[in-house]
């Protein structure tokens, strides 16, 4: 324990600022109303559906749990069931076999909902394309809020496509 | 067993590693692989093939590993039919059976003819990876009855989880069959990720194929970009500068720390000791950073190309990795120390999830939670191709196949990376670390074999005209070990799934392709 608790010390705060949000990133008009985007930004929840990634995107979602991003720390943290979720964070590809699974995740998501599709494959299929197996970018099968580039965008960059979703558009 | 042994011609194959080719009939088949699992070597990949474009039919292969190399038969089919091998290697069952969803083959009087990859993207008697389907043929979503075994009795019942699960990990499907928390029956339901990987190689030309190849499974792209690479210089016949081969070691081994330390915060975290993750997920953060900055990217995707490395590394990278690998040597110390005299930790891992020695033998398991089970294979000692052959890794095993073993496993195989990733800076030959690609032979083959950090990949490659890919399968560890998984978890208790999977991480986009 005592060397567990001098780790704990020694490695003290490690939280870097995040990042501001990119208008740039917004795919669709702002759905929401400003009062109810208020209400995300202090509390957010969020689902993330793999719906036939390579993994990649994955790896770098996880990262923003680490302690440098500490996600969490601005109010935002993963949820186990789409019924506790107001944002969906959807990785592609989305192959065939995945079609069925995210649109009932999307609609076992209570209304007022945003979708964030991650990487090249969520933005437009990617390397993988469409194919009789892929369906190709998120936006084919559900409606997307807003698109982060990017094989696999940075967690600096997955945190700026939060936040954008749940900042109040500055053309809104 | 040497490869004299085999009662039929094989030929050596040119390439980085020991690969001999040989063209069987159906008794030879079954032979060749009877023989091979008698003497203790394993089957590490079957796929097939259709040559219907060119003249002649299908056919199937398997790559078997023996203690002398690799062995792939090839057996030409007169119709859609080939000898089952399940019986023999357990792990051919899947294979079997995404070989006839993909190529409407069969294997002869196997047990199990369920389909595998295929859900309901396409109907039964459409096969995706024959020559005359166009990968742009799309079909309405048909229904997708699949018969998972039931398990009766009384107060035994069913908890079905998936595809879509509840942390940020990759999408499958588990049904457990459960009496109170007891675990009675675990079966798996993978395929979801299927995305026509294969059939998108075969619109490629070797060129392009790198970036997907390092794709197929995005946390082990350097193994796959590597296997690959070997194998377009196989079939063109070029060998990298020592340099690029340095620097691919090196890469291989930064990819295997880093998902190392991943792994070990997780499993401290699954096993209820959230310090873990946050210690290991900063060190590996820290070592993603070096990565980007040395190499242009977190994950080093597309940092080996056919021909050589895409970026060479200075005095001040060299200077910098020595003091990161360092730290990280020191750093792993201390956590070592805190997970083993943890109570409540080594409570969680010790015999939770048990493979025993046999059982894995039995199966083949292999890669990192084979060699956590006493299967003694590792790719960089039992077939070192250079620089491995300079280098001489040391091999980790253990013998208790439980999560213990297997976060030890990480443990040491970290230990040893950094040590070899010092030897590699110290020894690092000057040079060019690219040499230009020549022209591919049609219809040629080549054979890319890596020990990842999960274990094993493979690339069999087979060339058409002006350089195009006309066949490519890459096979990941995870087809071998997914069945292992369920059989690691019977008689424990449904609350430690998440520990005895995380200790396995398997991958699903690897292996559903």
């Amino acid at each position: 324990m005592y060397q567990l608790l001098k780790q704990v010390i020694g490695t003290g705060i490690r939280t870097e600022a995040p990042p501001q949000p990119d208008e740039a990133l917004r795919v669709t008009a702002q759905r929401l109303r400003a009062e109810i985007l208020e209400r995300f930004a202090g509390a957010l929840t969020i689902r993330h559906v793999d719906a036939g990634s390579c993994n990649g995107c994955e790896l770098e979602i996880n990262a923003l749990n680490n302690p440098y991003y500490n996600l969490e720390g601005l109010g935002i943290k993963f949820v186990a069931s789409p019924r506790h979720a107001d944002l969906l964070l959807v990785t592609g590809p989305v192959s065939r076999n995945m079609q069925t699974a995210l649109k009932r995740t999307y609609d076992a998501t209570p209304e007022p909902k945003l979708v964030v599709a991650l990487g090249d494959c969520g933005c437009n299929g990617g390397i993988f394309g469409q194919s009789y197996a892929s369906c190709g970018g998120v936006s084919s099968v559900i409606p997307v809020d807003v698109a982060v580039p990017g094989c696999p965008p940075t967690p600096h960059a997955i945190m700026q496509g939060i936040l954008t979703a749940i900042t109040i558009s500055s053309g809104a | 067993m040497t490869i004299e042994d085999f009662p039929f011609e094989a030929s050596p194959l040119p390439g980085a590693m020991p690969v001999w080719t040989a063209r069987v009939n159906a008794g030879q088949w079954r032979d060749a692989c009877c023989m091979v699992r008698e003497k203790g070597g394993r089957l590490v990949a079957l796929w097939g093939a259709d040559y219907s474009d060119i003249g002649a039919k299908f056919a199937v292969h398997a790559a078997l590993g023996l203690q002398t190399g690799l062995l792939v038969i090839a057996l030409p089919l007169e119709d859609d039919r080939y000898p089952d091998v399940s019986d023999v290697f357990p792990a051919a069952n899947r294979m079997q059976r995404a070989v006839r969803d993909l190529h409407g083959l069969h294997a002869e009087s196997a047990a199990d003819t369920r389909k595998w990859l295929r859900h309901a993207a396409w109907p039964q008697d459409v096969f995706p990876l024959r020559k005359a389907f166009d990968a742009k043929q799309t079909f309405a979503n048909g229904v997708d009855g699949y018969a998972f075994v039931e398990v009766g009795g009384e107060g035994v019942h069913e908890i079905p989880v998936g595809p879509v699960h509840a942390g940020t990990i990759e999408p499958g499907h588990f049904r457990f069959s459960i009496v109170g928390e007891g675990i009675l029956r675990l079966e798996e339901r993978l395929g979801y990720k299927h995305k026509g990987i294969e059939k998108r190689f075969e619109s490629m030309t070797l060129a392009e194929g790198a970036k997907l190849a390092g794709r197929v499974s995005g946390d082990s792209t350097v193994a796959y970009a590597w296997a690959y690479a070997m194998a377009v210089e196989g079939v063109t016949g070029v060998v990298p500068p020592l340099r690029a081969l340095w620097l691919r070691a090196l890469l291989l081994e930064r990819e295997r720390i880093g998902q190392h330390l991943w792994d070990l915060g997780f499993l401290g975290n699954d096993a209820g000791l959230a310090f873990g993750l946050a210690q290991f997920s900063l060190l590996r953060e820290d070592w993603l950073r070096t990565s980007n900055a040395l190499f242009g990217h977190r994950y080093l995707m597309d940092a080996i190309v056919p021909g050589g490395v895409a970026r060479d590394i200075d005095a001040s990278g060299v200077a910098r990795m020595r003091s990161e690998i360092a730290g990280v040597r020191q750093a792993i110390a201390v956590l070592k120390d805190i997970y083993d005299e943890h109570a409540g930790l080594q409570d969680r891992f010790i015999g939770c999830g048990r493979v025993k020695p046999d059982l894995a033998d039995r199966m083949g398991l292999t890669g990192l939670a084979g060699r956590a089970s006493a299967m003694a294979w590792d790719l960089r000692v039992q077939f070192p191709a250079a620089p491995y052959d300079q280098l001489d890794v040391r091999m980790v095993t253990h013998r208790n196949g439980d999560v213990a073993a297997r976060v030890t496993v990480r443990f040491e195989e970290i230990a040893e990376s950094l040590r070899l990733l010092d030897l590699i800076l110290d020894r690092l030959p000057e040079g060019g670390i690219a040499v230009p690609l020549g022209d591919a032979p049609e219809n040629a083959l080549g054979l890319g074999w890596v020990e990842g950090w999960r274990g094993e990949v493979l690339i069999a490659l087979e060339t058409g005209a002006g350089n195009r890919i006309r066949r490519l399968h890459p096979h990941d560890p995870s087809w071998q070990n997914w069945p292992l998984l369920e059989r690691a978890v019977l008689g424990n208790i449904v609350p430690d799934f998440p520990l005895i999977n995380k200790s396995f991480n398997l991958s699903y986009s690897g292996q559903d392709l």
